[in-house]
């Protein structure tokens, strides 16, 4: 016997007890190992060189199953097509009589499947590979799900506290701040989290109205420092995605209440969308519309730190997208932030007579200053806004690294693993 | 060319942005679509969060991407298969010639009838189950069907795009038409017959993804040998989507029977009313609706004799199953083969040509075909130790289509008089009561990790997923 008949492999093979026959492994195997019979799909352990092709486009799973036998003893294509289900994992005294030593790995190894990257992700967009799911390391403890169907009280009631346009006045856009006081009861929120508010009434076929979520526009202590409410940035919703008119229930309610109204709340939810908290740590913040409320949250904590004098704060970048000047909310505060606090960019993308511009094409432009904080390890990345933003902003993320000369496979999966590159759309 | 262009509204790997007259037309249907699906895809759940699978490329590695995603924000666009270098037409009269680029005038209007009527069962199937969430068993089958549900979606627009491209004006109102087409519908029902019955409960749509599918499926392979490229690219990928359609169906009837046999295990029984007392499907009900859903999808495949499938063959739109793997002329003018007839009361068979009876040798192949899963399903029953098994009905059982529609033939194959039909359909075809019994049992069980009384749970979950994972988040 030739010494690597001794070896053992890890064999692939098919269970025939969940195969449905559909063809498709057989179809995608570039070296021809699976074939079958009217019986089973079986693989020829001659041919098949585990490159996995097969493994993610099979609908069953029944194909990613794997045995450890001596190269001489691997069970034939005759063997498998007999198969009603799979043979059982030989023993360690079973290998050994095929001539394997107990304790020696399999000399053959698949390589790990690769699993879609996405598949622990929250979307199914290339982009939202790179989205983390932990908070920053200096990120503060959140609350959630402090009030819902899950908790012990269901709801808390809010009152309003004040309800301000912030957009020019136009027919098309009417966003609102809104802000809601608890009061005396517990919601402690943090920058980035987000609420539920309960529509009152029902739906069209009788059942209660489901919550819709809003982002956090202020920070933990308080829309006015040291009180126990919150801000909203909500904007009317008049027609869908495509144009065609439809009055938004919850936007409609939000932003017609009147002051001293009660609010049937709950949450807080979102625990990694949250800001670091260590000195020297940037923030790069790029944002749609009403996708500024939790960036709103975070300027407005950094800012209140520096008043104070006691924290040592990093760069704020802020790129924010909207269709005109008007349509942006806080555009007058904004602009009254001192330049050397926060670095802001405004894309408008239909200001007549004048080019589109959308936030990815101003992250382009600042690229030298991009790429710089992108090296660092202290900085965070948030985008927050429609979805259809995300994989731009994400792509030029990645163009401006890897015009800098830097890895971008190596940084994206650090904005991942180190919580730093936080993806919030809708 | 494989990679999915997703920075554009119409995800593609057509390079859709070089021709702005095809993606002008796209966008302009797009919208249309989306009100489609608004009004007539799955019923109140537009908001769901739900764990699906979206291709971001048609390599093995980036074709299968989960993540939780709202339907009506599913990523449909326009995927075909790579192009084979130098595809050769490999059947028909052009065998051996190229392979078509673009659509030859003299079989225009033969390949748009192939291709809308292909085109027209996909979102039929989405309109016939639009309800089922409804009274969904479990979160893990509610996601099962919002996948085969945008799935059948995707395919709509894989034959709208061909229609688009290749087909002109004629090609953007047939595309127009798929949208206002409804099934059931009398004024505008749908093509196929079979796509505007209704699927009213859970095991019609177990029933209707396993059998009528895997239709689906061998009309799609036969496609995909069409010498007409585009179409066979397009094809080939639908197919690979499609396996999970089949998937659906197999796994869901095998989960059912598992259950029942669970049951008649701990009664000790094989009663069926002491079983439907105890919450699940008997066996005697189940073959019914095999025997109905068998027999409906089999009309399918079209007259057991037709000169359009020798048309078609012949001048090589539409291949057979595994063309390329049979071993003979692949013109077929010598060659004959035998189809059923009634004559006199009695069946025959008869030798026609070959090329009249492509309907029968696909409906044939799909016969063996869906046997095979019949079989599998007969496995569970045995393992439980119970003496039953499952049977797919004669070939000229229930037929309302071809030569066979003039007869009345029992599951086993006699001939019987009108007054033996009668008396007996309710044995064979699931009664008015059965449909009631089997919807009675339809509560919708949604907690992650439960499921209904009358399923067991699945062997895996989907990506592997635990069992209770959270399939569908509700918000």
């Amino acid at each position: 016997m030739d010494m690597s008949e001794m070896h053992a492999i890890r064999q692939h093979v098919i269970d025939p007890e969940i195969c449905i026959r559909c063809n498709t492994c057989e179809a995608i195997c570039p070296v021809a190992a699976i074939t079958h019979d009217t019986r089973n799909y079986v693989v020829d352990a001659e041919k098949c060189n585990l490159c996995m092709a097969c493994i993610a486009p099979c609908p069953t799973g029944s194909i990613d199953n794997w045995r450890t036998v001596s190269r001489a003893s691997a069970y034939s294509v005759a063997d498998q097509l007999g198969w009603d289900e799979l043979p059982a994992e030989l023993t360690a005294d079973q290998l050994a009589a095929q001539g394997v030593a107990a304790d020696v790995p399999p000399a053959e190894m698949p390589a790990a499947p690769v699993l879609p990257a996405a598949a622990s992700g929250e979307t199914s967009f290339q982009s939202a590979q790179y989205g983390a799911t932990l908070p920053p390391w200096s990120a503060a403890h959140a609350y959630t799900n402090l009030y819902g169907p899950k908790a012990a009280e269901k709801t808390i009631t809010a009152t309003v506290a004040g309800n301000v346009r912030v957009t020019a006045v136009g027919h098309e856009y009417d966003t609102h701040h809104i802000v809601l006081d608890f009061g005396s009861m517990p919601f402690p929120v943090l920058e980035g989290q987000s609420i539920g508010i309960i529509p009152p009434g029902v739906d069209a076929n009788g059942r209660a109205h489901h919550p819709r979520q809003y982002s956090i526009a202020s920070p933990r202590n308080g829309e006015r420092p040291g009180y126990n409410n919150l801000s909203l940035t909500i904007k009317r919703v008049l027609e869908d995605p495509q144009g065609q008119p439809l009055r938004g229930v919850a936007s409609n309610y939000m932003c017609d209440l009147q002051v001293g109204d009660k609010v049937q709340v709950i949450g807080p939810f979102g625990a990694s969308f949250l800001m670091p908290n260590h000195p020297r740590s940037h923030i790069v913040m790029i944002c749609t519309g009403t996708g500024s409320a939790p960036m709103r949250a975070m300027t407005e904590w950094r800012r209140r730190l520096r008043q104070s004098g006691k924290f040592e704060g990093g760069k704020l970048m802020l790129f924010f997208g909207a269709r005109t000047q008007e349509e942006l909310p806080y555009f007058g505060p904004l602009q009254s932030l001192p330049k050397d606090f926060i670095d802001i960019n405004f894309a408008f993308s239909r200001t007549p007579g004048q080019p589109k511009r959308y936030v990815q094409d101003l992250m382009r432009e600042r690229a030298a200053d991009l790429a710089l904080l992108l090296a660092d390890p202290n900085t965070y990345f948030y985008v927050c806004g429609l979805k259809s933003m995300e994989d731009g902003v994400v792509l030029a993320l990645r163009d401006v690294a890897q015009q800098a000369g830097l890895s971008w496979e190596t940084i994206g999966a650090a904005l991942k693993a180190e919580g730093r590159l936080h993806l919030e759309t809708y | 060319m494989s990679s999915i262009t997703y920075s554009d509204k119409i995800p593609n790997n057509v390079n859709l942005s070089e021709d702005r007259t095809l993606q002008r037309a796209l966008e302009q249907w797009q919208p249309n679509y989306l009100k489609w699906w608004g009004d007539m895809g799955p019923d109140d759940s537009q908001n769901f969060d739900v764990y699906l699978r979206t291709a971001i490329s048609v390599d093995p590695q980036g074709w299968a991407q989960f993540g939780h995603v709202k339907m009506p924000d599913y990523r449909w666009g326009i995927f075909l298969n790579p192009a084979e270098k130098d595809r050769k037409i490999h059947f028909g009269d052009h065998k051996g010639e190229d392979a078509w680029q673009d659509v030859p005038g003299e079989y225009r209007a033969n390949l748009r009838r192939i291709i809308v009527t292909q085109g027209d069962t996909e979102p039929a199937s989405v309109e016939q189950q639009r309800h089922l969430g409804l009274t969904c068993p479990s979160q893990y089958d509610l996601r099962n069907l919002f996948q085969v549900n945008v799935e059948e979606g995707r395919h709509l627009w894989a034959m709208v795009y061909l229609l688009h491209k290749y087909f002109g004006r004629d090609g953007r109102e047939e595309g127009e038409a798929l949208l206002e087409r409804r099934s059931g519908q009398e004024d505008n029902p749908r093509i196929l017959q079979a796509f505007n019955e209704e699927t009213p409960d859970w095991l019609s749509f177990f029933m209707f993804t396993y059998f009528t599918d895997r239709d689906g499926k061998f009309q799609l392979c036969a496609l995909a040998e069409s010498s007409f490229d585009p179409l066979a690219r397009t094809t080939k990928f639908m197919l690979t989507e499609e396996a999970h359609h089949m998937f659906v169906g197999e796994s869901g009837i095998s989960r059912v029977i598992q259950r029942t046999c669970q049951a008649m295990n701990e009664l000790k029984t094989d009663d069926v009313t002491k079983l439907r007392a105890a919450g699940v499907i008997d066996l005697p009900t189940l073959q019914r609706y095999l025997n109905f859903h068998f027999s409906v999808t089999i009309d399918l495949f079209g007259a057991d004799e037709s000169s359009n499938a020798a048309t078609f063959y012949n001048t090589g739109l539409k291949g057979r199953y595994e063309e390329g793997k049979r071993m003979d002329d692949h013109q077929l003018k010598g060659g004959t083969y035998k189809v059923l007839n009634a004559v006199g009361g009695q069946l025959i068979e008869k030798e026609v040509p070959m090329l009249n009876a492509l309907n029968e040798v696909l409906r044939d192949d799909y016969i063996k075909d869906s046997i095979g899963g019949v079989e599998r399903w007969n496995k569970v029953i045995e393992k439980a130790g119970i003496p039953f098994r499952l049977k797919t009905p004669h070939k000229a059982f229930h037929r309302n289509i071809g030569a066979l529609a003039q007869v009345k033939v029992s599951p086993d194959g006699r001939v019987l008089s009108e007054a033996e039909w009668k008396a007996n359909v309710d044995n064979w075809l699931p009664s008015e009561t059965d449909r009631a019994f089997v919807g009675s049992l339809m509560g919708r069980v949604v907690e992650a990790g439960k499921f209904a009384n009358w399923i067991a749970p699945p062997m895996m979950g989907i990506n592997r997923q635990s069992a209770d994972f959270e399939y569908v988040r509700f918000n």
